[in-house]
Formats: structure tokens, sequence, C-alpha cells
């Protein structure tokens, strides 16, 4: 077996649920989340895939199973709707110094791996969505995390801006040994990073390698008929399913008109 | 008499100084994490406080505390529920105090009681001993400050994250409370019940169009609530109007000239 009989999991969640004033909000959960690897959360609207991050975060206590962390284990959290009062004056470098202390790495050689060494002084208010999540990702980092939790942390991103922020994410599991946990409810450019997959709407609905879930029943079921899975030239998994409405990077929800051309369909926001 | 009227006049600015260097970073604090409604609640509870001291016949000064030390300990089990609104609730309980108070002084028709002066603050009222005891607590307020200067800080900008990063969230949460309610309650006699919020909001308001930093901008509310007391106590004693009112709308000049110059400088 493993060596040293220890674990082979950083953290291990069995058979979770959680009631809120008599509301269901997750049923049998579990997960292991495991050294090195990606493990990306999808699902719908009020699947409680934020609730699920907080109970391994901590933050919030399951009713119902058991989780188990690895001793000491360093965590660090790229939380989701991040926004800081306009009248709070504060520097990207004083925000993320407030984290934990510089430890083998110090600030500027965080700065640099994060691409963000230019905004060192800016004020925090005035980054864009993306500049934001590389300035949490940063923080988190500074920490030197064994698991890096990330809730959404595509939201308000540009495209350009989302496929680099996952290509960073694909790039720590190798140069920091580092595991990362996802949240995601929007799929595109996710699957292509990721080493597992777990559907959640309430229930594990299925997980597995990312192709194995695009192909589930349960998963097409839950995006609707109208799921596609194509792969493109690169081999990047691109996931197209059907939505009745985007999100603006508010998270208001907003119309969208279909476009079909050539048989695809597209949704486009508006 | 003149003698007199210097000794007034300087403890009247001792009194001030220790509520105006607290105020100013207890205040920065406030403003950054919307808490306004906070600092109302609790100065109303104080007023529940003046009514008690004086039923029971107990040391106001110490009803007063008690009661702000109470009410913040309250307010922290509340924030913890989520059937109604945090704002509601703090309206439920500063009125409640307030007309409560109101009763119990009613009630008891003590004469010697200037309800005027806890509403508005009796500054000229304060003794040399009132003041040593406002000095002592300003000043570990401030200290107790500077040491959960960070972790505090981490908080009021992201409770969750802060909480991941191992700090007791709860412990500092409920320090602020306790910081806020003993200045409220140490302050009462500078500027009243009803005027307390504003000596922290409108200072702090003030420095955020010229800090850089959160630790510039709680020295700068600090610094802009002294200039306030300075121009309010020369006001009062000039044209012989009530001077817990007349440093409040000093403070409220202040902005409002510094948002002025900020649209001239842009």
């Amino acid at each position: 077996m493993k060596q040293h009989n220890s674990p082979n999991y950083l953290i291990r969640l069995d058979n979770i649920g959680l009631n809120i004033s008599g509301r269901e909000i997750l049923r049998k959960v579990s997960l292991d989340v495991l050294p090195k690897s990606v493990l990306t959360i999808i699902g719908p609207n009020g699947a409680g895939k934020s609730t699920l991050l907080k109970i391994v975060l901590g933050l919030y206590r399951a009713t119902t199973g058991k989780i188990i962390r690895q001793p000491n284990i360093r965590i660090g959290y790229v939380p989701q709707k991040f926004r800081i009062d306009p009248l709070l004056p504060l520097t990207v470098e004083d925000f993320i110094r407030l984290g934990k202390p510089e430890r083998q790495f110090s600030l500027l050689d965080i700065l640099a791996e994060t691409g963000i060494s230019h905004l060192q002084h800016q004020d925090i208010q005035q980054l864009s969505g993306g500049e934001l999540q590389r300035v949490l990702l940063a923080r988190a980092l500074l920490g030197e995390p064994e698991l890096l939790v990330l809730d959404e942390p595509a939201q308000g991103v540009d495209i350009t801006g989302q496929s680099e922020l996952y290509g960073l994410l694909a790039q720590l599991k190798h140069s920091r040994s580092c595991s990362v946990l996802l949240v995601s409810h929007d799929l595109h450019l996710v699957m292509a990073s990721s080493d597992k997959v777990l559907c959640l709407n309430k229930h594990v609905c299925c997980s597995g390698h990312p192709e194995d879930v695009s192909r589930h029943p349960e998963y097409l079921q839950l995006f609707g008929g109208n799921a596609l899975t194509q792969y493109d030239v690169n081999g990047l998994a691109v996931y197209t399913h059907h939505h009745d409405h985007c999100h603006d990077s508010r998270g208001n929800i907003i119309t969208v008109t279909e476009n079909k051309k050539d048989g695809k369909t597209k949704l486009t926001c508006e | 008499m003149d003698d007199f009227f210097l000794k007034t006049l300087l403890n009247t600015f001792l009194a001030g100084l220790a509520v105006v260097l607290v105020a100013g970073p207890l205040g920065s604090f406030m403003v950054w994490r919307r808490m306004a409604y906070f600092g109302d609640t609790l100065s109303h509870s104080a007023w529940l406080g003046v009514a008690i001291g004086v039923i029971a016949g107990i040391n106001i000064n110490l009803s007063i505390l008690l009661l702000c030390l109470a009410a913040a300990t309250l307010m922290f089990l509340f924030q913890k529920q989520n059937q109604l609104g945090n704002d509601t609730l703090l309206g439920i309980l500063a009125h409640s105090a307030l007309a409560l108070g109101m009763i119990l002084l009613a009630s008891v028709n003590n004469t010697s009681i200037k309800v005027e002066a806890y509403l508005f603050g009796d500054i000229l009222a304060v003794s040399q001993s009132d003041i040593a005891l406002m000095w002592l607590m300003c000043v570990s307020i401030l200290l107790l400050l500077i040491k959960i200067w960070k972790p505090l800080l981490s908080l009021s900008i992201h409770k969750e994250l802060a909480q991941v990063e191992g700090v007791n969230v709860g412990l500092y949460g409920f320090l602020y409370l306790l910081m806020l309610a003993s200045l409220i309650a140490v302050s009462i006699k500078v500027v009243g019940v009803l005027l307390i919020t504003a000596l922290m909001i409108i200072p702090a308001a003030t420095a955020r169009c010229f800090a850089r930093s959160p630790k510039q901008m709680a020295m700068m509310a600090a610094m802009i609530g002294f200039i306030a007391l300075v121009i309010g106590m020369a006001a009062s004693s000039q044209w012989d109007i009530p001077i817990g009112p007349s440093i409040v709308v000093s403070a409220a000049g202040l902005f409002l000239s510094s948002q002025l110059l900020i649209k001239l400088l842009r």
C-alpha cells in the first residue's frame, strides 16, 4: 500500500450532510482531495458547491458525516464575490501582507509568479476582475498552501483571463506540489486542467475523469438535453451546455440569445 | 474668575482630546465594517444606563459602562441569528432602550438629572477625576486596538478569508464591540448619547480622501477629530453655543470642505 501507512488523501469527506433550518443543502457527499491533483466541482446554481467548499475549509459544520483533515494542513482560500469597501484605502501589497507571514518565498517572488508585480502599489479597488483574482491567489500562495481552494475563480474575468488563470492553476500543481480544489458552475476550459471532476447537485451525481463525467447520463440530464461535449484540436475539452440565462460580472441574470450557426448552439449574452 | 475659566477650558480640552484620539481609529473600523448602526445602538443603550444608574442610586458612569458592555454582548449574540436583518434588530434594540430610559427617568421624577446633559453632552461639568478615568480608558482602548490591529483589519476586509487564515473572528469581533462600548460610555459626557456616533464616523470619512493606507486613515481621523475639537471649542466660547454639537458641526464642516477640496483638485 502507501508508504508509511499514512493516508493518501489531504482531506476526506465521508457521507457529509448539511441541513440549514430544515432545508437539505447537501446529502451524503463523500470525496477525497488527493495530493498534487486538481479536483473540480461543477453543478447548477444552488447545488451546494460553495457550501461544500466551506465545509472543507471548516467555515461550516456538517450536520452529519465525518471530515478528516491531515493534521496541520495548510490551506489557501480564494473566496467568491470578493469586494473591498471603497472607504478602505488599501494597496495590493498591504492586502497580501495581511495574510500569513512570508515563509520560503518572499512577497516579490509570489507577485512575479502570479504575474502581478506591476500592481504592487496599486489601490486594490482599482483592479479588474482578473487582476483581483491573481491578487487573492497571491495572498493564498504566501502561506505556502498544500491545498488551494478556489470558489468560482473565473467569475468576472474575461475569457482570455480565464484561460490564463486556469493555466496558472494547472502550473501550481507541478511547481508547488499543491493540490487544487475548485468550484465552477460554468464549465468551459476547466476540464482540460482538472484531474477529476465531481458533479454536484446536493448529492454527488457522478465523478471521475473529465471525459467520463461528460458522458455520464446524470451529468447530461443535469445540464439539459442540449449538452454537447466537443474536443477541439488542442485536445482541450470544451464544454457547451444549455443555459437559459447568463450572468454579468456582478452575477446578475441577463437575457441571452441563441444563434444557431453550423448546427452548433452558441449563446450570446447581451 | 479668569483662573476658573482657564481651568474649565483645559478640562474640556483634555476630556475632548481623549475621546477624539480614540474615536478616529475606532470610527475608521466602524466605517470599513459598515457598523454605524451598531454605534447608534450602543449609545442609545447608554441612555438606559443613565436611567438605571439614577434609579438604582449607583454611580452613573459605572451603570452606563455596564449597560453598554451588556448591549455589546447582546448585539454580538444577535449577529449569529439570521431571522431578522441586523439593521432591523439594532433599530429595535436602540429605540426601545432610548424609550425605556425616558420612561424610567420620568417615573422617578428626579430633577437633579439634566436630561440634555446626557443627550447632547455637558463637557463643562467634567471633573478632574472624570478626566483621569477617561484617559485611563481611552489609552487602554488604543493600546488594545494597536495590539489586535492586524487580525481586526483582516476580518474587517473579509471575515471568511480571515477565518481560514486562522484568525479567531468571533473573539476579535467581540473585542471590537467591547472597545466601542467602552469608548461610548466614556464619551457620553463630551458629546452625549445622540452625537457620539458622529464623532466616530465623520472624522474617519473625512480622512478617507487623504489616506493611502488603513493606518494612515486611522491616524488622520484622530487628527481631524482633534481639529474639530479645537474649532468646536473656539466656536462654543465665541458664540456661547453648546460645545458637543459645536464639535460635531465643526467635524461636518471639515468633511464638506475636504469633499470640495478633492473635487477642485481633480
